[in-house]
């Protein structure tokens, strides 16, 4: 599979935060040939593992959630329309008009109803609407709805994945299944080669709501490296080109509290050395991604946060570029190749070995 | 169902082509008479073995709502309006086709993490919208389309629910499939026309010429339209409900529709236990308005599918709704073509 057709895989399946077991199938397909060991921690985390070369328990941690943000329903209506609320940050302008799966013991499909504009006010489009005034419409009558739907139950954006022009494409859940597609072809780079470290795979849990996913796998594994592979924002006409990442132009590599500096520093003379291209991402509280968590691992973790650029980040049309997939996992895979026992340049005294 | 492939089919409003050809293959060995005007609307008669005594044409419209490129940046952006009536609230996070060859988009937005908090209170403006093809300049957005390129939303028919189909641009196309399936129906014995009109959307410009041309007595314009059922409404404020049979339209903006026709069709309902409902506002229209003052004028009669999130990406109608507007117009025919003479029937 390659990285697109392993994207659109990623993207076109439906795992809201809490709900992200339904993606277990598909990715340890797409994973399990490339990979020494897989496990399942008891939060639902998939963890990979390619052993290395060492004898001293020298271990790093890539952490990708799989989650993605989605919507859960609070009430069935009299007439069948479903009332709901939002799980993760969704902006409710963005899911206006839009077609969902409500995931109960069957998957339902419906839609977000609108208005006729025939009968609005004058000025009525001019006010956002609010979730509390939306409905969703499954085409079923209440009686026939409760037979498969409960409060409680999630329900998902619906949009298939397109590719755009160049190596653009767009769809939902883009944050952060790219971060998976950059994890599987960081595994298939990595398959023919011995590194020094194990290498572990991690596609995170509820990152979108609590990021408990990265706070407990990061515990189990206690990693000597810590590298959270999300994405960043992808530079539009009405964001400032400061704030933002350009695409197609490698990954942003963060800089700021949240990342370990020496580490940082070894990544940007990696990709240096060996042409890749990145972008810096200038963030200096914590970043909102794993990497909050595992860095407050334990007695803390080396923590480095790699952004893939997207753009319209938690609308359902998330736009990436493959190039830029590509770029994260070349410069990961060197990154993880260059590091060789009794190798501390990088990281001073904080690692012991 | 033919309703697959004339909503997956593009024509907002002016660029009915696609549309029209689908049409035209459909209708062209069971026709009598077809042309295709100067404005490109598409007129068929279909000769009856009786005798009418009044010319009936059935009108449905060929185009849909959707958008146009207005101009494309340096970064390649692409800068759009809006054709027909479109609530711009409902454009965000969406996909689209731009252009005859169907080049994919996306609208996007700002993402919520950079907005501030009162951002969220207030619709995205138009002018503040675009579309992203994943280009990065406007040359080579130039190499894939131009301005004044019409662009469709990208949304697959599927059938859905508890009997009901889910598509875009159900308003008209569900109109323009009933009256195809009249002309396919050897069942039918009366003379009748049939115009599949224009640019509907963007204030009825098809139908005048249309009937000019056909001339009729009686007129039956066949539209999907307005539906709101939600659940805080009063009953007198839901304009129709799907399910409950083709809608009456009473008035609406353009048109006043023909007490006498409206009274048959009621008639014709109850008698063979057909479900109806009144179309119950005043908001709107259709192609009524123009074909009733066309020459010196025509009764018209308005038979609607209640269609929910009308002018939106995704609508949707009910398919006892469908084949009960077709069962109900087919009672109706020899009723509307005898004229008064039958009259006593009632």
């Amino acid at each position: 599979m390659d990285i697109k057709e392993a994207l659109i895989t990623l993207t076109n399946a439906c795992g809201v935060s809490g709900q992200e077991y339904n993606l277990n199938e598909v990715i340890i397909d797409m994973f399990k040939d490339y990979v020494d060991s897989t496990e399942i921690d008891s939060l639902g985390n998939v963890i990979f593992c390619k052993k290395g070369t060492n004898n001293d328990d020298f271990k790093i941690m890539l952490a990708a959630h799989m989650d993605e943000i989605g919507l859960m329903v609070t009430r069935i209506e009299d007439n069948g329309f479903l009332r709901f609320t939002e799980v993760g940050g969704v902006d409710p302008r963005t899911i206006v008009g839009q077609e969902v799966l409500v995931h109960g013991s069957k998957v339902i499909p419906g839609i977000i109803g609108t208005k006729p504009p025939h009968m609005m006010d004058k000025d009525e489009q001019e006010k956002s609407l609010k979730i509390k005034d939306m409905i969703i419409d499954t085409g079923y009558r209440k009686q026939e709805l409760i037979k498969y739907i409960h409060v409680g139950d999630f329900i998902s954006i619906k949009r298939e994945t397109i590719p755009l022009a160049n190596e653009r494409i767009s769809g939902k859940s883009m944050d952060d299944r790219v971060g998976v597609a950059v994890l599987y072809d960081l595994a298939k780079r990595l398959s023919g080669f011995k590194h020094y470290p194990d290498v572990y795979m991690v596609c995170t849990v509820q990152e979108e709501v609590t990021m408990s996913g990265g706070t407990t796998s990061a515990y189990s594994i206690n990693p000597n490296i810590g590298i959270a592979i999300d994405v960043g924002f992808g530079h539009t006409p009405e964001l400032n080109k400061s704030e933002t990442l350009m695409m197609g132009k490698g990954p942003g590599i963060t800089l700021g509290g949240n990342v370990d500096n020496n580490l940082r520093k070894r990544l940007i003379e990696i990709a240096k050395e060996y042409n890749t291209p990145y972008q810096h991402s200038v963030e200096p509280g914590p970043t909102g991604t794993d990497g909050c968590a595992i860095q407050i691992t334990k007695e803390g973790i080396p923590t480095l946060v790699i952004s893939v650029p997207l753009r319209y980040m938690h609308t359902s049309v998330e736009l990436v570029d493959l190039k830029d997939i590509r770029f994260t996992s070349i410069l990961l895979s060197n990154f993880i190749k260059s590091i060789k026992k009794n190798d501390n340049s990088f990281t001073e005294e904080k690692l012991c070995y | 169902m033919l309703l697959e492939i004339l909503t997956q089919a593009n024509g907002v409003s002016g660029n009915e082509k696609e549309v029209r050809d689908i049409i035209y293959r459909e209708v062209e060995k069971y026709a009598d008479e077809i042309k295709i005007d100067k404005i490109g609307n598409l007129i068929v008669h279909k000769k009856g073995t009786k005798k009418s005594n009044k010319k009936v044409l059935f009108a449905a419209h060929m185009d849909e709502v959707g958008l146009i490129v207005t101009d494309i940046d340096e970064q390649g952006f692409i800068k759009f309006t809006t054709v027909g009536g479109i609530d711009k609230r409902i454009l965000v996070s969406k996909t689209v086709n731009i252009g005859n060859k169907r080049v994919p988009g996306v609208i996007g937005a700002k993402p919520i993490h950079l907005q501030k908090n009162d951002e969220r209170d207030n619709t995205i403006p138009l002018s503040d919208l675009y579309i992203d093809i994943g280009v990065d300049n406007r040359n080579e957005a130039e190499q894939l389309i131009e301005i004044g390129d019409y662009i469709a939303f990208n949304t697959k028919y599927e059938e859905f629910g508890d009997g009901y189909i889910k598509a875009k641009a159900l308003d008209d196309r569900v109109g323009c499939s009933i009256l195809i399936d009249l002309i396919k129906d050897d069942h039918i014995e009366y003379d009748f026309y049939a115009a599949f009109t224009v640019m509907e959307e963007v204030g009825l410009v098809g139908a005048g010429p249309a009937a000019y041309s056909v001339k009729p007595d009686i007129s039956v314009i066949l539209e999907g339209t307005v539906c709101y059922e939600m659940p805080e409404l009063d009953s007198h404020l839901i304009p129709t409900q799907l399910g409950q049979g083709p809608a009456i339209s009473l008035i609406d903006r353009h048109s006043l529709y023909d007490y006498e026709l409206r009274e048959k069709a009621i008639a014709t309902a109850k008698r063979y236990n057909i479900p109806y409902q009144y179309r119950k506002t005043s908001s709107g229209g259709n192609d009524a308005g123009e074909i009733q003052v066309s020459r010196s004028g025509s009764k018209t009669l308005a038979l609607s599918l209640a269609t929910r999130y009308i002018h939106s990406t995704a609508s949707m109608i009910n398919k006892d709704d469908y084949y009960n507007t077709i069962l109900l117009i087919k009672h109706l025919m020899p009723i509307l073509c005898e004229g008064e003479e039958n009259d006593n029937r009632f």
